[in-house]
């Protein structure tokens, strides 16, 4: 009877850490399915990057829900317009970002939100910031490269600040183009490491490539 | 069966499906909802976000003890414990706290131009793209309210104040001589390169008690940190060429820089044809060194270190007969030395240990001549034996300085310190028929300050300092109080007081006074209100200043005055507006300001109380931006205004044995009209080597007549107006940069 009992409680143990992963990988992929209707009421990135962040703290040894959370932040950065309160919403990006980096160093998608983080803070004041933000977002860029060749997001970073920069100086559709062209060639052979592992901006990037008409 | 029992114990979950809910509303202390603030049960899943209304719900599946904890960015977090058995409400209040994101900065009396600090309603930029301003930052701070229009002699003459009631401080030493040494009839510009400076902090009242000895207004300047690369860089103009490097350490750590500055007036004299007829062409050459190095825990070590010496030479019709000139020779030379050491001792302390040099030789001459340049002396009638002279001037100023600040809990801070100042000016003067007199100041002024930073609440800060000064020369104490205080009534907008005592020992120009003789000294009260929201920034000042024992001046044998007493008295009031615009229309730049003077003052010479002739009832200024981005051309424009000013004619009259006014009047209004253009070819290519631009600066475009002032002679009370020294000045000039992609920063400008 004590065997029975025995095997019962391991087996319960198993399921209920099976279970427990599987509710985390649930929970992950609900909110990042809700991060693509995001795009219409930024607010509701706030609610995004605080689920992500109970997870993570509930987790305490996950990379990823920190990760989304810091991806929220400057999503949310990105859509509120309101420079002002940029340099909190990164200050708070850079929080979750630094708790992922800790949990996972080194890693090539984290890179990319830190160029990410930086634009951010360079666009609160282009005329007095790029001096100091331009060579970090450069930087980490490179960096995420180095990291993971084969990771898409980097290249297609690059294009669309490069997109968003005045010809006059240099940037534009043509100057975009061949940077856009690889992040769309290394999106198509991509794989990402789990289901719950980054895997967005190919969308975004065939939109660049037709709003360029590439 | 038993089995299966156990299975079905086995297989149910852990945590049973009774879901209980939790609702309630997040608010700060003072009730008003709180929007985005996260509600989690601590080490699960659950939790929610509050609305616009500060409202929650969520249900949890969880039983038994938990912890709620309700956060959001620039607010304590709030912590409970609950019991999870039915539904549960909850009223949450969260604390703001006082960050540097959120606090109130004290704004009252000052404009501030940083790149990086809040409350900056200037970048460093602005200095040098305001057109007026031509290159000198004291230029630029005449687009401000508060400043005037004075064009006949260097210095900043502020709300009422003279040139030397305004003191100008690099990393919080005191330099003696910001400007070029002075010349008749002419604004002497300051000597200091704008770009060697990463803030400043313009006071035009109520300032902080870590300065003195200025009764109307200081100039904070604060040097560069470490440069982001090694860079050259060479300009060349119709004045003359520079050169220089400032070299990055591999290890980021420490750097050093060397400029040199070549100044030659021969070729833009040959054309734009000055009123004085020079005989020996200005000629300058300038260098300036520094290092940095970056030292544990943040701190720094930082030295500057410039000279320079320059010749020049011109007559000018003498005012007092219509036959003879004046020849008028200077030959100068000026040092400055600056070394400060920040370091953190950890545990919130930082100390600044400072200390400054400056020298300065001076070698004047004035002869009086005929038509063809030959030397006249006469004696009779008496006065033009004082034109025949020659007056050598050494002076030598050093400074000692510490700083010690504390950080105490959120931004509150306390600072204090002290300063030693020592002054020695000899001046040896000779008249032809060898009279001579041999003079020499030594002074030693001590100084005791201490200030606090007191955040009462994210919308209410307080500054309260006191500084006390003891002056060897005026062998008396005195104890300043300052005080000043701002209070944010809605998110953009804010209204501030500042109030301070501020005291002055006599100019060196009127010592040795008279033995006994106390401090001038000058009471502030200011009262500001600004917003700014979405690059638009409105403020207005209102302030009043009375002054009490101010110097009036009685002359000596050899025509030279001296502080008699510290009788004088008068007051400033006014009020200021200023306006700034970035964002209506997109790459256009603009400011307005406005300032409303009324003053009267007692002192030095005047008979009476009187409106001083430095003093403009009415000053404004309007300043505009645009970068044009397919022309890579910067335009600047800038249109400066004065209403006349009053001007005197003050003589002593023997008979009456008192200062008289013989003559008096108003000058015309003043008009100004500037144009700066920038080209940028190289923009946007950033494989290019060499960045350059081309600046283009022309002032009073419109060729509108300009007159600063009258001046009168000491004998014949002739009357000649004081303009400018041509019509218009026109400059041309080309800089390159090297190492540095300076592309990249333009573009940003502009985006």
């Amino acid at each position: 009877m004590k065997k029975v009992f025995l095997i019962c409680l391991a087996a319960s143990i198993m399921i209920t850490a099976n279970a427990q992963n599987e509710k985390f990988i649930a929970a992950i992929k609900t909110n990042i399915a809700a991060m693509d209707t995001a795009f219409k009421n930024p607010a509701s990135f706030l609610t995004l990057t605080n689920n992500f962040e109970r997870i993570g703290n509930a987790e305490k040894t996950q990379w990823l829900p920190y990760y989304y959370a810091a991806l929220c932040q400057v999503n949310y950065g990105f859509m509120i317009g309101d420079m002002s309160k940029l340099d909190a919403i990164a200050d708070r990006a850079e929080m979750y970002l630094n708790k992922a980096d800790s949990l996972m160093p080194k890693n090539s998608e984290i890179s990319c939100i830190r160029s990410l983080i930086a634009t951010e803070r360079m666009i609160v004041n282009p005329m007095q910031r790029y001096a100091e933000y331009g060579p970090v977002i450069k930087l980490n860029l490179e960096t995420a490269k180095l990291e993971d060749a084969n990771n898409p997001r980097p290249y297609y970073i690059e294009g669309e600040n490069l997109k968003n920069t005045p010809e006059n100086f240099g940037g534009g559709c043509a100057a975009a183009a061949e940077l856009l062209k690889k992040a769309k060639e290394k999106f198509t052979t991509f794989k990402p490491a789990s289901e719950i592992s980054p895997n967005w901006g190919e969308n975004r990037t065939n939109e660049l490539i037709k709003e360029c008409n590439l | 069966m038993r089995f299966f029992l156990y299975l079905s114990i086995c297989f149910m979950p852990f945590s049973l499906l009774a879901q209980v809910q939790i609702t309630g509303k997040v608010t700060d202390n003072r009730g008003k909802p709180l929007t985005g603030a996260s509600i989690s049960l601590k080490d699960t899943y659950d939790g929610a976000t509050t609305d616009s209304l500060g409202n929650f719900t969520f249900t949890s599946n969880e039983k038994g003890d938990h912890i709620v904890e309700a956060t959001l960015i620039g607010y304590s977090t709030y912590t409970k414990s609950i019991v999870l058995n039915k539904n549960i409400v909850l009223s949450i209040q969260l604390k703001e706290l006082i960050t540097e994101l959120n606090a109130i900065t004290l704004t009252a009396g000052s404009f501030e131009a940083s790149d990086k600090k809040k409350g900056a309603v200037l970048s460093a930029l602005d200095i040098v793209t305001t057109a007026s301003a031509e290159g000198d930052i004291t230029g630029a701070l005449k687009s401000l309210p508060g400043t005037q229009q004075v064009g006949e002699e260097g210095g900043l003459f502020v709300r009422g104040g003279t040139a030397t009631e305004s003191k100008i401080y690099i990393d919080g030493n005191l330099v003696n001589n910001f400007f070029y040494s002075s010349i008749p009839g002419i604004a002497s510009r300051g000597r200091f390169n704008p770009f060697l400076f990463k803030g400043t902090i313009f006071s035009s009242g109520g300032y902080s008690a870590l300065y003195g000895q200025a009764l109307s207004s200081a100039l904070i300047l604060e040097t560069t940190d470490l440069p982001d690369k090694t860079q050259a860089s060479l300009g060349f103009s119709v004045i003359g060429l520079n050169s220089g490097i400032q070299k990055l350490a591999k290890n980021k750590k420490s750097s050093w820089g060397i400029t040199y500055n070549f100044t030659h007036l021969g070729l833009a004299f040959a054309v734009i044809k000055q009123k004085q007829d020079y005989f020996k062409t200005p000629v300058y050459h300038e260098g300036d060194a520094n290092f940095r190095i970056k030292t544990k825990n943040g701190g720094m070590i930082k030295y500057f270190g410039y000279w320079s010496t320059g010749k020049v030479g011109f007559r000018t019709n003498d005012i007092d007969s219509v036959n003879l000139n004046d020849a008028f020779r200077l030959q100068d030379l000026n040092t400055y030395q600056n070394l400060t050491w920040k370091l953190n001792a950890g545990n919130g302390w930082k100390i600044t240990p400072g200390i400054s040099f400056s020298t300065d030789k001076q070698n004047i001459s004035n002869e009086l001549q005929d038509k063809n340049d030959v030397l006249q002396t006469f004696t009779n009638p008496a006065g033009y034996n004082f034109k025949n002279f020659q007056v050598h001037t050494k002076n030598y100023y050093g400074q000692a300085r510490i700083l010690i600040e504390k950080r105490l809990k959120g931004m509150n801070m306390i600072r204090f310190g002290s300063d030693y100042f020592i002054t020695h000016e000899n001046l040896h003067y000779i008249s032809l028929d060898s009279a001579a007199f041999e003079q020499t100041i030594h002074e030693k002024l001590y100084a005791a300050f201490a200030e606090t930073d007191l955040y009462l609440s994210p919308r209410l800060a307080l500054k309260l300092g006191s500084r006390a000064e003891h002056s060897a020369i005026l062998n008396k104490w005195n104890l300043a109080p300052r005080l000043s205080l701002a209070y944010r009534i809605k998110n953009n907008s804010q209204a501030s007081f500042a109030y301070g005592i501020f005291y002055q020992t006599p100019e060196s120009q009127y010592q040795p006074a008279t033995p006994g003789i106390g401090y001038a000294q000058a009471t502030h009260y200011i009262l500001q209100y600004q917003r700014s929201a979405n690059g638009k920034i409105f403020r207005t000042e209102i302030f009043y200043k009375k002054y009490n024992h101010l110097y009036k001046t009685a002359t000596t044998n050899f025509q030279t005055n001296y502080a008699d007493n510290n009788k004088g008295t008068g007051y400033a009031q006014g009020l200021e507006l200023f306006w700034r615009d970035k964002t209506t229309v997109k790459n256009l730049d603009y400011w307005i300001s406005y300032s409303y003077l009324d003053t009267k003052r007692n002192f030095l010479n005047f008979p009476y109380t009187m409106q001083p002739n430095f003093a403009a009832t009415h000053t404004a200024s309007l300043i505009v931006k645009k970068f044009f981005l397919p022309w890579k051309t910067g335009l600047n424009l800038s249109y400066n205004f004065a209403s006349g000013r009053p001007y005197y004619n003050l003589k002593y009259d023997y008979g009456q044995q008192k200062n008289i006014v013989e003559d008096a009047g108003t000058t015309i209004n003043y008009n100004n009209v500037g144009l700066g253009v920038n080209y940028l070819p190289n923009l946007g290519k950033s494989n290019k080597k060499a960045f350059i631009v081309w600046v283009l600066s022309v002032s009073n475009v419109l060729g509108q007549k300009q007159v600063y002032t009258y001046k009168y002679g000491t004998i014949n009370n002739n009357k000649e107006a004081v303009g400018p020294t041509a019509k218009r000045f026109v400059f041309i000039g080309c800089f390159l940069s090297f190492g540095v992609d300076r592309t990249e920063d333009a573009i940003n400008n502009h985006l």
